[in-house]
């Protein structure tokens, strides 16, 4: 089998920024902390233009033909805002998502992050099963 | 020196997820579906974004300050308890449920999909439903968010 070439170097530029953000300004790389605390605050500046760094990479890389624009989400649109709520709670009251524990966390040998992991992960592949095995929905 | 950091580390983190595949939901979904035809992409960028940040973090953290700031900002907390639990639960069904974590609904917004759109703004509304549930004690507000 050949090698995942774009995954492999995706996320080696993911770790790269990651550690990055940390040596330069000694932050963590959470996104769902970042995305929040721009809004409400404090220290808002630098977590806007990181924001913006992500909005511009969309924006930049998905006009490449050899990276192609994903197709549109399956689902219907009220999914897509249940979802996103869901998303919001449980990024803020767990204290992260997959960037903040997955990467960062983990990569600091966090207990917490580690374990955050495990049930985000266990918990959408037990999703996935249920809606696309068991109630064969969005199948 | 700070706001090019910040923009340009952001913008190196959006390259990896667009670049990866992981802006798009089918790519995640098929990632979680282990039961359907699996998709492995996301474990390769998984494993070797932690690959790097497993082995650079001690490193980093040996120094007694980031280059362009007077200390390391860290979440200070080590027990697990139920909001943690509970949080990744939910977070794990959202992610199940579209395809979406934060990142990639963000560096797939300018894509222009209305889905996503609705999708950041059930986040926003989410995360600010957070505020209405009792304050952090004093423990947990050294925690601070990653």
């Amino acid at each position: 089998m050949s090698l995942p070439l774009f995954p492999i170097l995706g996320g080696l530029l993911i770790g790269t920024a990651s550690m990055g953000l940390l040596l330069l300004l000694g932050r963590v790389a959470g996104i769902s902390g970042i995305f929040w605390a721009a809004i409400t605050g404090p220290d808002r500046g630098w977590r806007w233009l990181f924001i913006t760094g992500l909005l511009l990479a969309g924006l930049t890389l998905h006009s490449f033909d050899s990276v192609p624009i994903p197709d549109a989400p399956a689902g219907p649109i009220w999914l897509a805002g249940f979802a996103g709520v869901l998303v919001g709670v449980g990024t803020r009251i767990g204290s992260g998502c997959t960037s903040g524990h997955g990467v960062c966390g983990i990569g600091r040998r966090s207990q917490r992050s580690f374990t955050a992991t495990l049930v985000f992960m266990g918990t959408g592949i037990a999703i996935v099963y249920l809606t696309r095995h068991v109630l064969s929905w969005l199948a | 020196m700070r706001p090019f950091v910040a923009l340009s580390m952001g913008f190196l983190f959006g390259v990896g997820l667009a670049l990866s595949g992981m802006t798009d939901t089918h790519k995640v979904i098929g990632f979680l579906d282990v039961a359907g035809s699996w998709d492995s992409d996301l474990l390769w960028v998984m494993g070797s974004a932690l690959a790097v940040s497993f082995g650079l973090t001690p490193l980093i953290l040996k120094r007694s300050a980031p280059v362009f700031a007077a200390t390391f900002s860290l979440p200070a907390r080590s027990d697990i308890d139920t909001r943690l639990v509970f949080g990744a639960v939910l977070f794990g069904c959202g992610w199940g449920l579209f395809g979406y974590c934060p990142g990639p609904a963000i560096v797939a917004l300018p894509v222009g999909d209305t889905s996503t759109l609705v999708f950041v703004a059930g986040m926003i509304l989410g995360m600010g439903l957070t505020q209405l549930t009792p304050p952090p004690t004093a423990e947990q507000a050294g925690n601070q968010p990653v």
